[in-house]
């Protein structure tokens, strides 16, 4: 088992893509089982026994187990019984409990990565590919895929995996490459290295020393939401707990209609870090967009700066003082076709330096992007360029500096790291707290418990849209957390008791 | 910097260019199937392009096609699908050319009261598929092409005799409009022609699509709700005020693009008023980008094509069919869509590679002075 690990931009999914056979080398070879070999399309790649799992899964929600696992490759073991003993096999020999007939609507985050494994294992793969698979885990989950994982090893095949978690990194590796700036800069070896270690390898230099710092929590309160419940909008709920029901019977009960958030009650007081942790899918999506806006609230009020702005619009809330980093920076953060000062501008347009009145300003949005690369060291060419030709990382420090630069009271910040190296999530962490020294008040919903624990000043945890538990994030375990976000504890979560608490059946 | 521009520009100018000189290839293939001389056609119609009277027919043509194409093109820049233009077009210049039959103002009111009365109108009609679309959700493309359809039955009841229709001679119209209404254009002598006066509008339209677009506000949210709706409703961007108003702008805009014909030379409305234009808009402001600029030179090549192949006809020793023009024009408009992806798609490509490329060799600099101190 292999790990690649590397800063955002470091070329750690261009290479993958280069194995994958989806972009071609413009130099250099490849060899498989002492072959060298060139791939064309991933189809080559397939034929050699490489498989790769993507971070976004690639599953067709509507049909079942069965029939995504043979879409593409009916050729295989065709679409029927054949199949269906083929993926059994498969799952019983590498433990992957893997249900044919289930709906893939029907399956979490955790089943729905066992599936794509499966699909590259039912095509021959010998050496899988797993782009963060971790990313959408919570630790008891990471856990069983490493069992998975273990036994894929076991089995003969190779893995190579993935990560910005070093934890993880050096717990389930054999081997682990670090590559910088597109080059290899050295492999270690797990039991010889130490996160720390590996952190300064991939940032090339000394870390700053990231968490504990003096409460600046003050008794001002700058957001304060009270019974806030929003319906889901038509459809079946994607909760974890939906249990597979016969076809036809969609609407959980005659007349009642699903709550995405449930009576949801907190405050954020000035220079306070709120950390929210949930698994993906249980109302964190909604609770961020009726606090911005984008959804309105059905009942419950949202008081910002002791105002009541639940009416309020989008545009008027961010002008009034919301900074938001949006969960997926190319949906909602970015115009990616746009060059870098025209991001700048955008969420702010009504703003200076963006704006005169009714006139835009681009000479002062162009200076000011300039400012923000600089300040946040955004690495480009320029300000011309299009916000997609950067990397991710790059993406998210353009959004986090474009945030700060308009001095909010309260900043909405999901997943602020995520996909995000070392080296960048260090100064995204010291920006937040700089801006939190000085009165600011952030919701912080994170799937990195580590970032949530070492942030926030108080910590929440969501579960099915209500907000099942507190805990202090000075003592809190990232697996005592787990177990809540998981539905299996709840109330306040004191350290020393929620110790022995059972968690496997959690799933 | 200055790479990157010269890229951006490389690739706006890629595109039409591939277009344009594949589609003159095929067409010559298509010649040369019919057993016609592949290139004598562009000859001829160069050489008609060089006549002073067929310049002023082009400039003419291409006023309207600009002003209908601003109009599509707005649309487009947010992701709105105006195939209504047509309709818009039409009964706008219908209901202009009936005010003008009735109201007699002096010329500095007559004038700005008729251009105002065909934006209204086509704003109105665009606005029902506005309207539709923000509280029903229902498609504007199919709203707009209904709506064509009733525009057409309308003005068919409205020119009938007992509502305002006037024979003349044997056209049935709306009777002449009141000469304060009519706009004098640029007479350039007998054998040659006027140009409209209202070629002028077509220009400070484009002016104005240029400035809204990039240097307002509102330009720039209806820019991001087409580049990202996602992004745009995050940044605080209405979404349905944003399609209600850029429907009723562009519908505005679609009914005066039949004006510099109506008040510069027809002064009546008839059945013999050119019809399509909507549509041939449409492929314009596909070639032209969107783009103020290019939907001018577009608007003037279909102008070009337009005016320039009736005499091929006529031209002797061998006649030619003037529908090559045609199938030049449907030629065109294919190849635009499938070149413009491809360009964007290797330009998106490129750029990710310079900017990989620039910085690495900003990193090898960087590395490379660390080893030496």
């Amino acid at each position: 088992m292999h790990a690649l690990v590397g800063e955002n931009g470091a070329g750690k999914s261009t290479l993958m893509k280069i194995l994958y056979g989806m972009q071609k080398p413009d130099e250099g070879t490849i060899t498989v089982d002492g072959e060298q070999v060139s791939f064309s399309s991933p189809a080559d790649a397939i034929t050699r026994g490489i498989g790769m799992v993507h971070q976004h899964f690639m599953l067709a929600d509507n049909l079942t187990v069965l029939e995504n696992v043979v879409l593409g490759s009916e050729k295989l073991h065709g679409i029927g019984a054949g199949a269906r003993r083929k993926i059994k096999e498969i799952s019983d020999r590498y433990g992957l409990g893997v249900r044919p007939d289930a709906l893939v609507e029907d399956l979490g985050v955790a089943d729905r990565q066992r599936v794509e494994i499966l699909k590259v294992l039912f095509r021959g793969a010998r050496t899988l590919i797993l782009d963060e698979p971790t990313a959408v885990l919570v630790p008891q989950e990471v856990a069983a895929l490493f069992a998975n994982l273990r036994e894929l090893k076991s089995e003969g095949l190779s893995v190579i995996f993935i990560s910005h978690k070093l934890g993880e990194v050096l717990s389930v590796a054999d081997e682990i490459t670090v590559i910088r700036r597109g080059t290899t800069v050295g492999t270690a070896v797990p039991a010889e290295t130490t996160p720390r270690q590996l952190a300064e390898m991939m940032v090339g230099s000394e870390l700053p020393t990231p968490e504990t710092a003096e409460s600046t929590v003050t008794d001002q309160p700058v957001i304060t939401v009270e019974n806030l419940t929003v319906h889901a909008s038509g459809g079946a709920s994607l909760g974890p707990e939906a249990e597979p029901v016969g076809p036809g019977s969609l609407v959980e009960a005659a007349g009642e209609v699903k709550k995405v958030l449930d009576g949801v009650t907190f405050t954020i007081h000035a220079g306070e870090v709120m950390g929210i942790a949930g698994v993906e899918g249980n109302g964190q999506t909604e609770l961020i967009d009726a606090l911005i806006g984008t959804k309105n609230a059905d009942s419950g009020t949202i008081a910002f700066l002791g105002e009541d702005i639940t009416p309020w619009p989008t545009r008027k809330r961010r002008e009034s003082g919301v900074g938001y980093i949006p969960e997926d920076r190319h949906r909602q953060g970015l115009l990616l076709e746009a060059p870098l000062w025209e991001n700048r501008i955008l969420g702010h347009v009504t703003e200076a330096p963006n704006a005169k009145g009714f006139w835009l300003n681009p000479k002062g949005a162009q200076d000011d992007t300039r400012r923000i690369v600089e300040e946040y060291d955004v690495r480009t060419p320029g300000i011309d360029v299009t916000a997609a030709s950067l990397s991710g990382g790059n993406q998210q420090k353009l959004i986090v500096g474009r945030e700060m630069s308009h001095n909010p009271k309260f900043l909405i910040a999901a997943h602020p790291t995520r996909g995000v190296d070392v080296g960048a999530q260090a100064q995204i962490w010291d920006r937040i707290r700089e801006a939190r020294r000085e009165g600011l008040a952030v919701l912080l919903i994170s799937a990195d418990l580590d970032e949530l624990i070492g942030l926030s000043d108080t910590l929440r945890v969501i579960y099915d849209g209500r907000l099942v538990a507190d805990a202090d994030p000075a003592t809190v375990t990232p697996e005592e957390l787990g177990s809540a976000m998981t539905g299996a504890a709840s109330g306040h979560l004191e350290h020393v008791e929620e110790e022995a608490a059972p968690e496997d059946e959690a799933r | 910097m200055k790479k990157f521009d010269k890229e951006r520009l490389l690739l706006a100018v890629a595109g039409p260019v591939i277009a344009l000189v594949s589609a003159i290839l095929l067409t010559s293939i298509v010649l040369i199937a019919s057993g016609k001389n592949p290139f004598e056609p562009y000859r001829l119609m160069l050489e008609q392009a060089g006549f002073a009277d067929v310049q002023v027919l082009i400039v003419n043509q291409a006023s309207l096609y600009y002003i209908a194409a601003l109009a599509v093109a707005l649309g487009f820049r947010m992701n709105l699908f105006n195939i209504g233009v047509d309709g818009q077009y039409r009964l706008g210049a219908m209901m202009t050319a009936v005010v003008g039959a009735h109201v007699s103002l002096p010329s500095f009111l007559q004038v700005p009261l008729l251009l105002l009365v065909g934006a209204l109108t086509g704003a109105m009609w665009a606005g029902i598929a506005g309207i539709l679309k923000v509280t029903r959700g229902v498609s504007e493309v199919v709203a707009t092409i209904m709506l064509n359809a009733i525009a057409t039955s309308l003005i068919g009841y409205l020119t009938l005799r007992e509502n305002f229709g006037v024979l003349l001679g044997d056209n049935v119209t709306t009777g002449v409009m009141k000469e304060s209404g009519w706009v004098p254009g640029i007479d350039l002598g007998q054998d040659v022609g006027e140009i409209y006066g209202l070629v002028f509008l077509a220009v400070a339209l484009g002016i104005g699509y240029w400035i809204i677009l990039n240097r307002t506000r509102f330009g720039f949210d209806l820019r991001a709700t087409g580049e990202s709706e996602t992004a745009a409703a995050a940044s605080g961007v209405n979404a349905k005020r944003m399609v209600l108003t850029a429907m009723l702008i562009s519908g505005g805009v679609a009914g005066i693009s039949g004006l510099p014909l109506l008040l510069g030379d027809a002064h009546t409305y008839s059945l013999s008023f050119p019809a399509g234009l909507g549509f041939t808009a449409i492929g314009i402001a596909l070639l032209g980008r969107n783009n103020p600029g290019g939907i001018a030179l577009a608007a003037l090549l279909w102008a070009f094509l337009d005016k320039t192949s009736p005499a091929l006809d006529y031209a002797s020793p061998v006649a030619y069919e003037k529908e090559i023009a045609t199938i030049m024009q449907g030629l065109i408009v294919f190849a635009v869509v499938i070149s413009y992806e491809a360009v964007r798609q290797w330009g998106l490509r490129r750029q990710q590679k310079l900017v990989g490329a620039e910085l690495a060799a900003a990193a090898n600099n960087n590395a490379n002075k660390e080893v030496a101190a």
